[in-house]
């Protein structure tokens, strides 16, 4: 056991911990968020994304140790109701999910990609979620939403 | 279908005062019971609640204080926004806004079962009974309105939850006034079924479609948002005081028993211990991580079962070979035998379709709590939580008013997947630690271990005579039970629980056969079953998955109609238009072929040189009344054997529609994740167990390989009832594809899924 004060969403939080842990158990044990997912814990779905210092990592498979003193995001403290990130807003105006246990992966990769990526291309967009699953088949309603995004955020 | 043995226990269920925006009731209890003191005048009305049975009005809606209204819904929305429909419905019949609407679904303590996510029914006959329900409340309504104004009932209308008379609007009483915050106490006709066949309607006459002004509209969901932005929990984040975490142990050999257990080898994890009945083992302990830890730490010594399974490619030659435990042969017509005798020409061809996973987002996962009174709780994600509710019971062997099962939305379900199995898993725990467990399985388990949608060959024969005509068509499924468990988790039989504990077991029969309107001067079409490679705890056990059996039988017979219409030399539409009889089928083959731009010839296309060809294909299909007819538009490279199915064109008739936005949401969805099941997915298994672990080995189709395009045609039939649309647009997609394969290269391709390897072996 070790302890640690994560940076989650803007907030420290102190746990002590079995270093070798991967930060989704203690985003969602430790922490009590209910936001990322595990989908495999293996890093090939994507519903564990979180940002780690703005880039997006697979929470079940980084363990806390590595986290050290880097700035967590979640997809909570990517935007709010009231304050809610263009890709949050673009969800909700396309009616996107289905089950939704796929927008963790979704939403914060592709924050990321568009924050980098100004007027991407439909193919980039693509390529860019190509590692994410989503299994009840809203792709269509997703890729929509991204492009919006985009758009908001061109 | 399970019969209530007595009514359950009504004082359990909570009434909320105030409604509010339509939102979907998630996991928690609903809100204080507060019961207003008005006075009794009408014998409709009630302050204390009707016992939760099917014939009492009490048991689907509710007036609030406020005027606002509460649906109890028992069936339930898998995230197609099916609420939205039946809050919709509730609406319209009861003459209020559909902001007064708040639907209560999947929670055993305020539905009665109306069978679940099944079949795609929730608004073929959940609809129609909260639509009667609904109309039954207003006739009551405006009955207790004349009473009160003294009016004669045909004097009376409803506007905006006010009734009033038709002459003079000032002379009113609203809902709320008349009975709000008290419940109704009005008996219904219950034709008593449970499950999906429940009918109970009440003495109104639901509305003339004509009137409708809500019912046909497009409004969108509400349960976006908190998504989006996680203000609600997913049964994954659902925490009980007390809770402990849990996993199970599955055996590396299917069929393999526990010979002995070492418990010293997790000693050193906190609070690990084992939970072991007969060879049902999971580890339980304080913290995820610990259970996690403890799962991969513990030492079993297995028997040595001989290997279950056979080499995987020997499965079809197996379906072939095996003898049919069962053959149901649909209604003939004609002389078959004798046509195929006398033929000019006979057309034949056969088709295989995998082992399929519902490998859902993430593993099942269930929470259960047994109360000091002994009253059980499991939280769950199952698509059918009455029908969990008493596979627990039964698990447990208390009765069913004991146990409560309450939905909370998971990684999805798309029929029985891994969700019942797990919430059996956890009742066993948590009666074992006696403190409430958090399970959760594994990916390799979700994928691994949860019920197959059943693998299959169909046979397919055509008689052609000297003219050219079809005389006689003739047709075989015949693979794994579509029920070898059952359909739900309410028979411990039908659960991994009750298979790793040891209960007598019963493998139930069923496959099926093409469902469209072909008619031609004989036709038989038959399925056969054949037992599971292995009767107790398999990992290739078969049951439902999403439109079940239905993408293999169409694939199969609508390939063949191709085929047949290669073989008479003319276009495949052309060939399905002289058969077709339904006029609504015919309707809707001309929809897709006018929308889709359809050039009429026969297939393949001819003079594509290069590497890339491209080709157009059409499949049709009926389910239960909704029909669907579907052009795929598909690029095939050559050289890689990569498809991409570039636009879809459907044409869909399901009756009434409710909601056009959600219907076209679930359309694409079922698009989508058929062409995955299409493309990439086959379970693939060894003779010791399934190899099929996680996304590597049972890939799925990714954001690269989606359509640009999926074009929807609705053809709306207000003045019919509505039918179902959550599966049958699923059903043509393979068929479609593999005929727009065929246009696109001219080779005919036979068997499942259309992976890039596949492909370029065919073609090469």
């Amino acid at each position: 056991m070790a302890k640690y004060t994560l940076d989650v969403n803007g907030k420290p939080h102190a746990i002590d911990v079995d270093p070798d842990m991967p930060l989704l158990y203690a985003l969602k044990n430790d922490i009590g968020l209910n936001n990322p997912q595990f989908g495999c814990g293996l890093a090939q779905c994507g519903a564990c994304t979180v940002h780690l210092n703005g880039q997006p990592i697979r929470a079940c498979v980084t363990p806390v140790s590595a986290v050290g003193d880097g700035k967590v995001v979640t997809l909570s403290g990517l935007g709010t109701p009231e304050k809610p990130h263009p890709l949050q807003t673009a969800y909700v105006e396309e009616q996107v999910t289905q089950c939704g246990y796929c927008i963790n992966g979704f939403v914060m990769t592709a924050a990321a990609f568009l924050r980098d990526n100004k007027k991407p291309t439909d193919a980039q967009i693509k390529q860019a979620l190509q590692g994410i699953k989503c299994r009840c088949g809203t792709h269509m309603n997703i890729f929509r939403a991204v492009k919006r995004a985009a758009t908001m955020m061109g | 279908m399970t019969k209530m043995e007595k009514p359950a226990n009504f004082s359990r269920r909570s009434f909320l005062k105030t409604g509010g925006a339509l939102v979907v009731s998630i996991g928690m209890p609903i809100g204080a019971e507060t019961l207003l003191s008005l006075n009794q005048a009408f014998a409709q009305a009630t302050a204390t609640r009707p016992p939760l049975v099917p014939n009492q009005l009490s048991s689907y809606v509710a007036i609030n204080a406020d005027g606002t209204v509460s649906a109890f819904f028992g069936k339930m929305d898998m995230g197609q926004g099916l609420y939205v429909s039946i809050g919709q419905m509730v609406a319209e019949e009861l003459d209020v806004a559909f902001e007064k609407v708040t639907v209560y679904m999947a929670d055993t303590r305020t539905s009665v079962n109306q069978g679940g996510a099944s079949g795609s029914t929730g608004i073929q006959f959940g609809g129609k009974q909260m639509r009667a329900a609904s109309a039954e409340a207003r006739r009551v309504l405006v009955e207790m309105a004349a009473q009160r104004l003294n009016l004669p009932a045909d004097q009376l209308t409803v506007t905006a939850g006010a009734v009033h008379a038709k002459a003079d609007a000032s002379k009113r009483a609203t809902y709320a006034e008349l009975i709000g915050g008290r419940h109704f106490n009005v008996e219904l006709e219950w034709n008593k079924q449970m499950g999906n066949a429940l009918y109970a309607p009440g003495k109104a006459t639901p509305k003339d479609p004509k009137d409708y002004k809500i019912v046909g509209k497009p409004i969108r969901r509400a349960d976006v948002a908190p998504k989006a932005f996680c203000t609600e929990p997913f049964v994954t984040d659902v925490k009980r005081p007390g809770m402990v975490h849990a996993r199970m142990v599955r055996p590396p050999v299917a069929g393999a028993s526990i010979v002995s257990i070492d418990e010293s080898s997790i000693k050193g994890i906190p609070g690990a211990r084992v939970v072991r009945e007969n060879n049902f083992l999971a580890v339980v302990a304080d913290k995820e991580w610990d259970v996690v830890k403890a799962m991969g730490a513990l030492k079993v010594q297995w028997s040595d079962a001989k290997p279950p399974f056979i080499n995987q490619a020997a499965l079809y030659e197996h379906i072939r070979k095996t003898p049919a435990r069962m053959r149901e042969e649909g209604k003939t017509i004609g002389n078959v035998d004798e046509a195929f005798k006398s033929a000019a020409r006979i057309v034949e061809a056969e088709y295989e379709w995998p082992f399929q996973s519902h490998a859902c987002m993430g593993p099942a996962c269930a929470v259960v709590e047994i109360a000091g009174n002994g009253h059980v709780t499991c939280w769950s994600g199952t698509q059918k939580p009455h029908f969990l509710r008493d596979g627990i019971a039964r698990t447990l062997g208390v009765k069913q008013e004991t146990v409560d099962c309450i939905w909370v939305v998971g990684p999805g379900s798309y029929g029985r997947n891994d969700a019942d199995d797990c919430g059996n898993d956890c009742a066993v725990i948590a009666k074992a630690v006696g403190r409430p467990v958090r399970l959760m399985y594994t990916r390799e388990q979700a994928t691994a271990w949860d019920p197959k949608g059943p693998a299959s060959i169909h046979r397919a024969r055509a008689a052609i005579d000297a003219n050219g005509q079809v005389v006689a068509y003739d047709f075989l499924s015949k693979g794994f039970s579509r029920i070898d468990v059952n359909t739900n988790g309410s028979q411990p039989r039908d659960t991994l629980a009750g298979h790793f504990r040891g209960v007598e077991l019963r493998s139930g029969d069923n496959f099926g056969v093409p469902s469209e309107s072909y008619a031609f001067p004989s036709k038989r079409m038959v399925w056969e079953t054949i037992p599971p490679f292995l009767e107790r705890a398999s990992p290739l056990r078969s049951a439902h998955l999403r439109d079940p059996v239905g993408p293999q039988i169409h694939f199969a017979s609508e390939s063949f109609m191709d085929e047949v219409a290669f073989a008479l030399g003319i276009d495949p539409i052309e060939l399905r238009l002289r058969h077709v009889k339904d006029p609504r089928d015919v309707a809707l083959l001309k929809a897709a072929a006018q929308k889709s731009g359809w050039e009429t010839r026969p297939s393949p296309r001819k003079g594509q040189t290069g590497s890339t060809v491209s080709g157009r294909g059409i499949a049709y299909a009926t389910r239960n009344g909704t029909r669907v007819a579907i052009v795929a538009e598909v690029d095939v490279d050559r050289t890689t054997g990569k498809i991409w199915a570039r636009k879809f064109t459907v044409a869909h008739d399901c009756g009434q529609i409710i909601n056009p936005d959600g219907l076209v949401h679930t359309i694409e969805g079922n698009i989508v994740q058929a062409l995955s099941r299409t493309l990439w997915e086959e379970v693939k298994f060894d003779p010791r167990s399934v190899t099929s672990v996680d996304w590597q080995s049972y890939p799925i189709l990714d954001m690269t390989e989606v359509p640009e395009t999926i074009d929807c045609v609705l053809l709306n039939y207000p003045d019919r009832p509505p039918t179902g649309a959550g599966e049958g647009a699923m059903r043509p997609v393979a068929a479609a594809v593999a005929n727009a394969v065929f246009d696109a290269t001219g080779v005919r391709i036979r068997q499942m899924p259309f992976t890039p390897d596949r492909i370029r072996a065919s073609i090469s």
